[in-house]
């Protein structure tokens, strides 16, 4: 899946990078850069339990990392996956809480009414695009709020639970099974591993793998090819919204066990974008950066904790990874003697 | 129910202090976007607004903290423009990677330097109605700087058509810095009111999703500063509405929030008279490349 290895020097650079410039931020507050990564590593990675805290995070990261990915392999930015996952992870919950069923029907069931519904709320935005020539990413910023205020009204009003916590507990048998006892890791994680194969599966061995790829290279071009722009942006933008719609299923379905009163975004889905950007759009790279940003998440907390270093030193190493993985040229000036060809991307094709 | 317990004088003051971040924000977007440079960092740069406005009416005096968080804003747009014009980054990405710089930084600085994650000790600001007098005048100010000055004309032409301009000795590249320092400034004004005049502390993420309010205001007004001041008026009015209907049962607030959202995307696909963005949007101009 790694051909290429030298494709992820950027990516590992920026990373190592980003770690010394934030730690400049740490020494600026008076306390040692290295106390404190040492914490954010043992937080993350120190024992079992951390590390199942860890791959916990990562779950639905590789989702909406996948998801992010997918979409820009065929040329299409989707900005939706806060949207998405609250979509799919209400329906998910829905059919959670609503029927009663054997575990091994209830829960593919509940994955895939999520996978689904979160797949028609982004074909919208596509279908926006394809027909009508609307950006995507206007569209799905919109389709985000929109999601966030649609949830919250369907979790306070028609399926308000009697406690207020919410919408009601979703059954046990549509609960995901751990995967570690004694662990909040639940099974999601092997399910992940499946999707991340197939998506790779898709995009490499396909017909219509082949298509995403031609249309992310030149619309023009795809289109002489006879490629359908309209059923393929369509497609590209469902299949993408379905993979974050499936991020908010498994959170609901194997984390929360309901779906909260209170609701804002969970930041998965922003996280996506940062995740498939780090795993330069490539599944077994989405894996890896995934892994790098659920320990941040979950390192932040225990670094905050041992070493009274606030957490939110972690968003600001989240954008400077991201600012250096896509302008690679600011690694090259603050680090001379690095001299490779420029290869910025530009993900917005002209209409 | 008695309707005038809604709908009576407080009603307009509250929709007016509410749509006073959405005029300068949106006003900024519409700099920035017509020169061609898309900045979904609105939302970050309003943020870092709030914030070092409060930092710097808490150490000195409101002036101070306006003054202060203009300069954090207008750099950060910089860094916005910096990536977008000459690393020709992908400006939404970049855009991004500042929103999440702005939450980072912010809370970071909030623990480090009052050891707290929810929000700041008070600060003295102003009056709310300096801010919305100031708001009416950068609107006018700015639809006649767009409409009726060689400057305006070319602001509006680099968005459309880029390539014309170089080929006619417009510096586009200046422009578009120039613009893109213009919405900073103009967000980070914005955000400065958050929390030196809407409120008198910053509270951790106050700008929530203010920003991309803007962003749905400035295509709502198609582009036009004066077309962006009614939507930001109707818009903090659904706001304000919503704050008094809730808990009332009438009409559920979740609706009137999302408004602005549904609104901008019937405006985009042309139900109710199209709206059309500039031409080169997010697109980084390169001379080498023939079209």
């Amino acid at each position: 899946m790694l051909k290429n290895w030298k494709e992820f020097f950027i990516p590992i650079l920026a990373i190592f990078l980003a770690l010394i410039l934030a730690g400049i931020f740490i020494i600026l507050s008076g306390k040692n850069p290295l106390t404190a990564y040492k914490a954010l590593y043992l937080g993350s990675f120190g024992n079992i339990y951390s590390l199942s805290e860890t791959l916990l995070k990562t779950i639905p990261l590789i989702l909406t990392g996948l998801s992010v990915a997918f979409a820009f392999r065929g040329g299409l930015f989707n900005i939706g996956g806060e949207g998405q996952f609250l979509i799919g992870g209400f329906t998910a919950g829905f059919v959670g809480f609503t029927f009663s069923l054997p575990s091994f029907i209830h829960i593919p069931l509940a994955l895939l009414a999520g996978f689904l519904a979160a797949s028609l709320y982004a074909a919208l935005a596509g279908y926006l695009k394809a027909r009508l020539g609307v950006h995507e990413v206007i569209n799905t910023i919109m389709l985000n709020w929109i999601a966030l205020y649609l949830v919250t009204y369907l979790v306070n009003n028609p399926f308000k639970d009697l406690s207020g916590m919410g919408s009601p507990l979703i059954k046990e048998s549509a609960l995901l099974p751990a995967l570690i006892p004694q662990s909040r890791l639940h099974i999601g994680l092997l399910i992940v591993l499946i999707l991340t194969f197939i998506v790779w599966y898709i995009l490499k061995y396909t017909p219509w793998g082949y298509e995403v790829k031609a249309l992310g290279f030149s619309p023009k071009a795809a289109e002489y090819g006879k490629i359908n722009l309209v059923k393929n942006i369509v497609l590209i933008l469902a299949f993408s919204g379905g993979l974050a719609g499936i991020a908010g299923s498994m959170e609901y379905l194997g984390v929360l066990g309901r779906i909260p009163s209170t609701l804002w975004f969970s930041g998965y889905g922003f996280d996506g974008i940062a995740v498939a950007l780090v795993g330069k759009n490539n599944p077994a790279g989405v894996v890896l950066s995934s892994l790098l940003f659920g320990a941040l998440r979950t390192g932040g907390n225990i670094m905050q904790r041992d070493a009274q270093i606030s957490k939110d030193i972690v968003g600001i190493i989240q954008a400077l990874v991201i600012i250096l993985v896509v302008a690679p040229e600011i690694i090259r000036t603050i680090l001379p003697f690095l001299k490779r060809k420029s290869e910025n991307i530009c993900l917005i094709n002209n209409p | 129910m008695n309707l005038s317990e809604i709908f009576n004088f407080s009603l307009i003051y509250s929709a007016l202090r509410l749509s006073i971040p959405l005029i300068l924000a949106s006003l900024g977007g519409i700099f920035s976007e017509l020169s061609g440079v898309v900045n979904i960092a609105l939302e970050g740069i309003m943020l870092l607004g709030a914030f070092f406005g409060m930092l710097g009416s808490y150490y000195f005096n409101p002036l101070a903290g306006i003054i202060l968080a203009v300069i954090i804003g207008s750099l950060t747009a910089l860094m916005h423009a910096l990536l977008s014009i000459k690393y020709r980054t992908d400006q939404i990405v970049s855009g991004i990677a500042i929103n999440i710089f702005a939450v980072g930084l912010t809370n970071f600085l909030l623990f480090l330097l009052f050891k707290q994650s929810g929000h700041s000790p008070e600060v003295k600001g102003f009056s709310w109605i300096i801010y919305a007098v100031l708001a009416f005048i950068l609107v006018i100010l700015g639809h006649f700087i767009l409409f009726y000055t060689p400057l305006g004309l070319r602001i509006r032409a680099v968005g459309e058509h880029p390539r014309a301009c170089d080929t006619l000795g417009i510096n586009i590249y200046k422009i578009r810095y120039l613009c893109v320092i213009i919405s900073g400034i103009l967000a980070a004004f914005s955000g400065a009111y958050l929390s030196l005049g809407h409120l008198s502390s910053f509270t951790r993420e106050m700008s929530a999703g203010r920003g991309f309010i803007a962003i749905a205001a400035m295509i709502f007004g198609k582009w036009k500063p004066i077309g962006a001041l009614y939507a930001s008026l109707f818009f903090g009015f659904a706001d304000a509405l919503q704050l008094r209907l809730m808990g009332k049962g009438m009409i559920p607030p979740e609706f009137l929030n999302s408004l602005p959202y549904i609104f901008t995307m019937i405006v985009l696909a042309g139900v109710i008279g199209k709206a059309h963005p500039p031409a080169s949007i997010g697109i980084p101009y390169n001379p080498e490349e023939g079209e």
